[in-house]
């Protein structure tokens, strides 16, 4: 089939970024991180109020939604909608921050193993294997048990410790099968150091799967947040996160639903608009993905 | 076939040791003990400390204290729950068979649900369907467990009182029920947790489908199927889908953490009195041994299924089954 | 003179690619006789697989078949059936033999269910007579001990082994037509020639006629007697086998043979042709193969040969045909005058 082998198999940057371009998916992903970056951005000026403020603990406490509070008040009389704008900034924080983190991680110890192999890649590969049978919720919930409620950065850093195994695996993975091809052998047989050769070589063409695990632990990393504040040993109160405005009605949900229903809205959009661009990037990496199509598409005449 | 499953069982005791060793570990580096947790207030002498720490061995050095801590756990002995005032062994037994049930009950269905969506989605990548049911799927694949669950929780408990609230059976009558209507009861009390925990598991089932159907739809032996005049449809069927089943089952094999998570939250909402809820309400109590215990349990839990898995494989795979 | 079996009238075959539309199969037209076998050749890229693909219509997408093509086969236009009449016809009155026994056969089916699933869906056989059928197959490939190996998994056998299982597979309903696209390209040299005796045999016995697809001409010299020479998606020569091998037309023709390696013949260097085959995305204009010629002229540039009559059958894509005089004037083609300025 080598007639049309070559055309398809194109994934240079231009075809990918074309891919990317008409694809749904990427432009609402751009609306919603943009919206969310700018009410991040610009929380102490969009919220109406102070999220932290109690406005009237015996007066305002758990309002229903109105024109002065659209999202209404939580039971300690806090405004819900500048909580969850200011949450916002909270749950992005952490989540790019343990993105960056484990991204980092996973790129760089993925890329060693596979370059390395040996003993090395098998060290880290049973590390990675054991950590993997651990849901990181779980994991996450031992430490904090343990440690006692911790603070935003320490949080980030947390998260970002227990997400960089998938990434790791990803990467090295393109590192072994970049580890043979003629290029790096050229460049080690003309002794160019390892650590340059994986810099400059290995890691730009790793870059691929490391984005599209980014894109998805960005989703992932939000709802392991959420799930812990949720739990009441994520964002220590009185804060406000997504998750611990949910925990705040979690006593009364049905009375108090406005308080589980738009911090939780606001976290399945973001989430699905994260997990809608790795998916798009996925398949635009990927071309392979358009070959399986049905055969009744292939005749002009018979429709 | 028995060379790999042996190396697969070594390699899943070598997890569960590294899990151990890590609990212990952890345990260990945080602040405080448990003789001081348990024995908290200032009506207790330092010396009566002294005495509890020597009668658990806490007074040893960290190696003798890891040998004796792996020994009794490898015995089941757990230590013991303060905030119930039982064996922590005890309390597992008591809650494990309700996760599993409940677990078992939501895997089977969604991975029935996951796999037939899979399929009616490959049949025409990218084709309307597909578009539509890829949507839906990834909502609720980026949906938080937990407020899933709630919702589901506020719509069909307390605004439209179809099912109960919560728990496992009716707190009150249930004794007295003849045998069918408790059978009955019984289901009533599964319904939404089940729903809950099988929708959300189902999505990710089906993306997991849907990506290894794909991957092998370009193959050569689909076009031979396809040259001896099998539809396209029976080809994916029956052809692809037997061949994408392998993957599919190590991918949902691997998800295992995920669905622990899951189902951590499910029977935290709907006070499902499993692993979970145990766990999580052993953190707000602060029970130390419970908690640990309980991500122990849960994590040789996620490494037996993803051995049963890899088995599942090896079983279904001639290549490797007649190795 | 009776129709033909299987007749191509301006086939064309386009894949739409982010590349721009790749024209494999450009205007194809060339028939096959009952129980003649047929061979195709050409280097890879010239439109020989994707015409076989676009027989059975399994043209996958991006690729279309246009609108203008024929494909008529047992007096019906196989590209106006339904797709399910066209399942009927697949396996059953048309079978392929692919050219890799290793992947096209699914390695999670025994061997023995493989055969037999042709039988259930077009003869309607049950589950046990499809494998009595199955291990009745097995035995006329010529595999030992049929019944044993019915119950085996295509990564148990030799890939001599599986490339039998695929021709039992292809005979299962004694088709009319049997497409065999470079059926022993992977195959050891030993077991390629029993194969392609298999093959002949039981065609030979059955009726059936074969498309043979190769790049190898010793194959078609030995296999076939008539043979079309196909580039860059176009039918450039046909001839009978004799013809072919005693007065090639095509200067394209005359590399291949150049290309092949003789029996007895000089210790010489195989003459190749310089350059490759232009992608389909771009087709050169007038004569395709006119940068790889060593007889091209401004008119192969400006003016697109038609194929012209030879005489006897014989036909060729090659403007030679009405000024032969050029045969007596070769140069270095501009390929690899580009080839030696490069280096």
């Amino acid at each position: 089939m080598a007639a049309h082998a070559g055309p398809l198999a194109a994934t240079d940057a231009r075809s990918v970024r074309r891919r990317l371009a008409g694809d749904t998916r990427v432009r609402i992903a751009i609306v919603v991180l943009t919206l969310l970056a700018l009410s991040a951005a610009f929380a102490s000026q969009i919220s109406p109020y102070d999220p932290k403020e109690h406005l009237g603990i015996t007066t305002l406490n758990g309002k229903p939604p109105s024109l002065a509070h659209p999202f209404g008040t939580d039971p300690f009389s806090r405004d819900v909608f500048s909580r969850l704008i200011h949450g916002t900034r909270v749950s992005l924080v952490i989540a790019f921050g343990a993105v960056a983190l484990a991204t980092t991680l996973g790129t760089v110890l993925g890329a060693i193993a596979g370059y390395v192999g040996g003993v090395v890649d098998s060290v880290i590969m049973r590390v990675v294997d054991a950590a993997l049978a651990i849901p990181p919720l779980l994991l996450l919930i031992v430490v904090i048990a343990l440690w006692g409620s911790i603070g935003i950065v320490p949080l980030a850093l947390l998260i970002g410790n227990v997400q960089w195994f998938g990434t790791s695996r990803l990467v090295r993975a393109e590192t072994v099968a970049l580890r043979d091809t003629d290029f790096v052998v050229a460049a080690r047989a003309l002794g160019v150091p390892g650590p340059v050769i994986l810099w400059r070589h290995v890691l730009p063409n790793a870059v691929g799967p490391a984005i599209v695990g980014a894109a998805l632990a960005v989703g992932n990393i939000i709802l392991l947040e959420a799930g812990l504040s949720y739990l009441g040993i994520g964002v220590p109160q009185p804060t406000p996160s997504w998750g611990n405005i949910i925990q705040d009605g979690s006593e009364r949900v049905s009375d108090l639903w406005w308080l589980t229903l738009f911090p939780g809205l606001a976290i399945l959009v973001t989430v699905f608009a994260c997990n809608a661009l790795g998916d798009a990037l996925r398949e635009a990496l990927d071309p392979r993905q358009l070959q399986a199509s049905p055969l009744e598409d292939t005749l002009h005449h018979s429709a | 076939m028995r060379r790999y499953l042996a190396a697969r069982l070594f390699q899943a005791v070598g997890v569960v040791v590294f899990v151990t060793t890590f609990s212990f570990v952890l345990i260990h580096l945080a602040p405080g003990d448990p003789v001081a947790g348990a024995l908290r207030g200032p009506n207790v002498s330092e010396t009566v400390r002294e005495q509890w720490r020597a009668t658990y061995g806490l007074d040893r050095p960290l190696p003798e204290q890891y040998a004796r801590w792996l020994l009794s756990t490898a015995r089941g002995e757990l230590g013991y729950s303060f905030s119930l005032h039982r064996p922590v062994r005890d309390v597992f037994l008591d809650a494990l068979p309700n996760t599993l049930l409940l677990s078992g009950t939501a895997l089977l269905l969604s991975f029935g649900l996951g796999m037939a969506v899979g399929v009616l989605q490959a049949e025409r990548p990218r084709g309307a369907r597909d578009r539509w049911m890829g949507r839906t799927l990834l909502v609720f694949f980026s949906v938080p467990d937990f407020w899933f669950a709630l919702v589901i929780l506020i719509l069909f408990a307390y605004r439209l009182p179809w099912f109960p609230a919560g728990g496992l059976k009716d707190s009150f009558g249930y004794d007295y029920l003849p045998p069918l209507a408790k059978v009955r009861d019984r289901l009533w009390h599964l319904a939404l947790p089940v729903f809950t925990l099988t929708v959300l598991t189902a999505a990710n089932a089906a993306r997991q489908q849907r990506a290894a159907l794909i991957a092998v739809l370009p193959s050569d032996w689909m076009r031979t199927a396809l040259a001896k005049g099998l539809s396209w449809r029976a080809a994916v069927r029956k052809h692809a889908f037997r061949n994408a089943l392998l993957p599919t089952i190590t991918l949902l094999g691997i998800s295992v953490p995920q669905f622990a998570a899951g189902s951590i939250f499910v029977e935290k909402v709907f006070t499902w009195p499993g692993v979970g809820l145990l766990t999580v309400n052993a953190i707000g109590a602060r029970d130390y041994p419970l908690v640990t215990s309980g991500v122990l349990v849960a994590s040789i839990i996620v490494v037996c299924a993803a051995l049963v898995a890899d088995i599942a494989v090896a079983i279904a795979d001639p290549r490797i089954r007649l190795s | 003179m009776t129709a033909p079996l299987l007749e191509l009238d301006n086939l064309h075959t386009s894949f739409y690619t982010d590349a721009g539309v790749a024209r494999s199969v450009d205007g194809v037209s060339f028939s096959i006789g009952h129980g003649e076998t047929l061979g195709v050749v050409g280097e890879s890229g010239c439109g020989k697989s994707v015409t076989a693909l676009s027989i059975l219509r399994l043209v996958r997408p991006p690729g279309r078949i246009e609108a203008g093509s024929a494909i008529r086969f047992e007096g019906k236009d196989l590209l106006t059936l339904g797709e399910k009449e066209m399942q009927g016809v697949r396996g059953n009155r048309i079978a392929m033999v692919f050219q890799e026994p290793m992947t096209a056969l699914n390695p999670v089916f025994t061997v023995g269910d493989q055969i037999a699933e042709v039988a259930r869906i077009h003869a309607g056989m049950s589950k046990r007579e499809a494998a009595a059928k199955a291990v009745e197959m097995l035995r006329l490939v010529g595999i030992p001990a049929p019944e044993q190996r019915a119950d085996e998994y295509p990564h148990q056998l030799s890939g001599g082994m599986r490339q039998r299982v695929v021709i039992a597979m292809a005979l299962v309903m004694n088709p009319a037509l049997v497409i065999a696209d470079e059926p022993t390209t992977a195959l050891d040299v030993t077991i390629q020639a029993q194969i392609l005796e298999l093959l002949a045999d039981l065609t030979k016995r059955l009726g059936t006629s074969i498309l043979l697809i190769t790049h190898d001409l010793g194959v078609v010299a030995e296999n076939c007697s008539r043979v079309i020479v196909m580039y860059a998606g176009e039918v450039v020569e046909e001839a009978s086998t004799v013809d072919l091998f005693a007065s090639a037309h095509h200067p394209y023709t005359e590399g291949l043979l150049g290309a092949m390696p003789r029996v007895g013949g000089s210790a010489e260097r195989l003459a190749t042709i310089p350059g490759t085959v232009p992608p389909p995305t771009a087709w050169p204009s007038g004569c395709r193969f006119r940068e790889r010629c060593q007889y091209a002229w401004e008119r192969c540039e400006s003016e697109h040969p038609p194929l012209y009559q030879i005489g006897g059958g014989h036909t060729s894509r090659c403007h030679l045909a009405a000024e032969p005089e050029r045969r007596a004037h070769p140069h270095l083609p501009i390929a690899s005058q580009k080839g030696v300025s490069a280096a």
